[in-house]
């Protein structure tokens, strides 16, 4: 049974809505990551869900208990949770008190609360700092007072803001393992807000799109990143190549799909004469001097328009009778001499292009 | 030079820690303790209520506290003498030309100074702080508690410039209080007194005595604010 459930929710600001119709249940054990941009409601959503803020409309349950809108059972069910938020705010106190205090407030003994403290701290590697106020630390570790704080109360859910953002990637690389480590031994509950998607990608076992305040799709991570529902999601989600096309054949779930007078090969079930978008992952083509036989449905003739050097791996734009933009490695650039003008074959699996329907746009 | 007898004078009387000057600057210090004390028994919760709690005129109830700052200690004896003479609404009490009285005037005196400070103390604690708080479980008295201590140099900057004020007013202690020898007379009565008596020696020992007071408690402020 789920733990969370959130049902027709809506949120509005004054006259502007930040949130509206979300449905989420989310599962005892699950961790669950709300991945979108900056701004589209992400944070809202999850102070909703921690009781901080009283939504414009709909509910919310909690162990199958639907939460009033007021009163004393909301403290209740929110010391159940902890919430980390984005920016960490520790208070002007030792990092034992900044520990401490949530157990204080629930009443535990004081030799209970040292027993306890004590071995957080030293499970997020701050054994050391215990006498020193907190404010003097920097912001990895400040990341990591919070996270003992919130982890020390041993919350049936944990809510993370955007647990890694502004921190360097040593701190970034601790912080998720911590998380994973915590959301593994102690099965706790968690949900999740990141713009990082690899990040939402590697810790979560289930992700939702949140665009404008709008919950467009959840579902496992290759369902979001192989079969984005829409448009806006494949954009969000690193599909460069959108193409429009249209089905021109359909066998047994292969498509014949026309691009702009060229025939491409796709899984799908839509039927002929459908409107379609085409999307392939730019690191699912590859590249290669001459034509090679191979049990890849598609492969095109193209010429490079530009190549973009980003670290070990290189952009490379191609026109193939349409525009495909590919990733390939800097090693693989440098092998096939990857140059503008130069001709290339440019290869992709059948099972590589993901169709969504087109919507006539209003 | 009378000024130069009269300090060498008062040098004397606080060496030899003169019985009547010690007397005065400890019924100054007790009557403004206790204000002080008593006044931010009810300013630190009252002004933490105004802070967390929104509500018609809140602006306008800060505006009023902050003008109350600069209120004339004579009006505050006034109104005090008002309330406790013996034809008074207070005046059953017979307390007025006593210490509660003057400790009573000087509660109403700091008070205000003390309610805004405490607010701005509280404003001065961020939003975030509050919502941290409360995510880890903290109840509203709890996270009053934790604000007040988020904020507790500036609180205590606030307590102490309340005393500070207390101990140096003369309008009120002299109209509610008297300056009754051994009774009502504390350092800044004294002052007034010997002074237009001619006692320059008393009134410059006692004046030295507040100036060493102004003096330690600028020092704990400036403390407190270097944290």
């Amino acid at each position: 049974m789920s733990l969370i459930e959130v049902t027709g929710l809506n949120h509005r600001y004054g006259e502007q809505a930040i949130l509206e119709d979300i449905n989420l249940s989310v599962d005892r054990g699950e961790v669950f990551a709300l991945i979108g941009p900056t701004g589209a409601g992400k944070t809202t959503l999850l102070r909703i869900i921690d009781l901080l803020e009283v939504p414009s409309a709909g509910e919310i349950y909690f162990d199958g208990k639907c939460i009033p809108r007021s009163g004393k059972q909301r403290l209740a069910i929110r010391r159940r949770m902890s919430f980390i938020h984005q920016k960490p705010q520790v208070f002007n106190l030792s990092v034992y008190d900044n520990v401490a205090c949530g157990l204080g407030w629930r009443g535990e003994e004081k030799n209970r609360i040292a027993g306890k403290v004590d071995h957080i701290l030293e499970m997020v590697g701050l054994e050391d700092y215990k006498n020193r106020n907190a404010r003097t630390l920097s912001g990895g570790e400040a990341q990591r007072v919070a996270l003992a704080r919130s982890l020390v109360l041993e919350p049936e859910v944990l809510l993370l803001d955007e647990p890694t953002a502004n921190l360097d990637p040593v701190s970034t690389a601790k912080i998720e393992q911590l998380i994973s480590y915590v959301a593994r031994q102690r099965n706790t509950t968690m949900i999740m807000a990141t713009h990082d998607m690899s990040q939402g990608q590697q810790l979560a076992d289930r992700i939702g799109v949140l665009l404008d305040g709008r919950l467009v799709q959840t579902g496992n991570a290759t369902d979001i990143f192989r079969s984005p529902q829409n448009e806006e999601v494949a954009h969000f989600v690193g599909m460069e190549n959108i193409i429009e096309g249209v089905i021109t054949a359909n066998n047994e779930g292969i498509a014949t799909v026309n691009i702009s007078g060229n025939a491409i090969q796709a899984v799908s079930n839509y039927p002929m004469g459908k409107e379609v978008y085409a999307c392939i992952r730019p690191e699912d083509i590859t590249l290669a001097p001459i034509f090679h036989r191979s049990s890849a449905r598609n492969s095109f003739q193209a010429e490079v328009t530009q190549v973009t050097y980003l670290g070990p791996l290189s952009r490379v734009e191609i026109n193939c009778g349409f525009p495909l933009v590919v990733l390939v490695t800097k090693i693989s650039a440098e092998e096939l001499n990857l140059q503008v003008g130069r001709e290339v074959y440019a290869t992709f699996k059948a099972t590589g292009v993901h169709i969504m329907g087109r919507e006539i746009s209003q | 030079m009378e000024i130069w007898d009269g300090l060498t004078k008062a040098i004397e009387l606080l060496i030899s820690l003169d019985p009547e000057v010690m007397e005065i600057a400890g019924r100054s210090l007790r009557i403004s303790g206790a204000a002080c004390l008593l006044a931010s028994l009810i300013c630190l919760p009252l002004g933490s209520l105004i802070h967390f709690h929104q509500f018609r005129g809140k602006r306008a109830l800060i505006s009023t506290t902050q003008t109350l700052f600069a209120m004339p200690t004579v009006l505050v004896g006034l109104f005090v003498l008002v309330l406790f003479s013996r034809a008074g609404p207070l005046g059953e009490f017979g307390i007025l030309f006593t210490p509660p009285v003057m400790v009573v005037g000087q509660i109403l005196l700091i008070s205000p100074l003390l309610l805004g400070f405490t607010i701005s103390a509280l404003s001065g604690v961020r939003r975030e702080i509050v919502d941290t708080a409360t995510s880890l479980g903290a109840s509203g008295f709890q996270t009053v508690w934790l604000v007040l201590r988020e904020a507790r140099y500036a609180v205590l900057a606030a307590v102490i410039m309340g005393f500070a004020r207390a101990i140096s007013e003369v309008g009120c202690a002299l109209m509610v209080g008297g300056n009754i020898k051994g009774a009502t007379r504390v350092i800044t009565t004294a002052i007034s007194l010997e002074a237009s008596k001619g006692e320059l020696a008393l009134a410059i020992a006692l004046g030295i005595i507040l100036l060493f007071l102004a003096l330690i408690i600028n020092i704990v402020l400036n403390r407190l604010q270097q944290r």
